[in-house]
């Protein structure tokens, strides 16, 4: 393997573990349950992207190109649907959202109406 | 000590998070998103081993992996919403 595209596999690498770290502190610091799935995705997306480019980087072969192009499709498209899918879910199951929420379009027809949310308790800013 | 190590470190450090916030999630959404981050952090370590201990054999399990971890998510959806669609 050539030495460049080895130091270029070992960078990528890294920063996808630096993009799952920063998920996962979005996943600890954000306020609610809908906000947190954003950090979710993105260590789920930019970051198994990542670390499957890195690997593809550091093995370049066609046999391996094919693996990966295929892992990291799969990957792109599910991590898409399934957090959608838990989303919605999470929605059903009536996980409450921050007081800092505005509106809840998805309430149209259940209730009355796109509705404001009940006490307009934004914050300072 | 390689640079390696350093994504080993924050991809550990990134399960430990999920880790806490399904111990303490104040909803079970929370903890299928936690479960959901701890299932990528496995598949991220599986590849950075694989780079760490110069084999290609994991290029098969990130590809086995990434076809299950779809029916992951989509099974904890499930299991939050109580078998309604």
């Amino acid at each position: 393997m050539s030495p460049i595209l080895d130091v270029l596999g070992v960078i990528s690498m890294v920063l996808g573990g630096v993009v799952f770290a920063v998920g996962a502190f979005g996943l600890l610091r954000l306020p609610d349950f809908y906000s947190r799935l954003s950090g979710v995705s993105i260590a789920a997306g930019l970051g198994t992207a990542l670390l499957l480019l890195g690997l593809l980087l550091h093995f370049p072969t066609l046999e391996n190109a094919l693996k990966l192009g295929l892992a990291l499709l799969i990957q792109l498209a599910t991590a898409a649907v399934g957090g959608n899918a838990m989303a919605r879910a999470g929605y059903l199951a009536g996980t409450p959202a921050t007081p800092r929420t505005r509106y809840d379009d998805l309430a149209v027809g259940t209730t009355d109406g796109p509705k404001p949310a009940p006490d307009d308790s934004r914050g300072a800013d | 000590m390689t640079v390696i190590d350093i994504g080993l470190g924050a991809v550990v450090l990134a399960m430990i998070i999920a880790t806490y916030r399904i111990l303490r999630g104040p909803s079970s959404a929370d903890r299928a998103a936690g479960a959901d981050v701890i299932f990528f952090g496995f598949v991220g370590l599986v590849a950075l081993l694989g780079l760490r201990l110069e084999t290609e054999l994991v290029i098969d399990i990130v590809l086995a992996c990434t076809l299950v971890g779809f029916l992951a998510a989509l099974s904890l959806a499930r299991l939050i919403a109580g078998g309604k669609r």
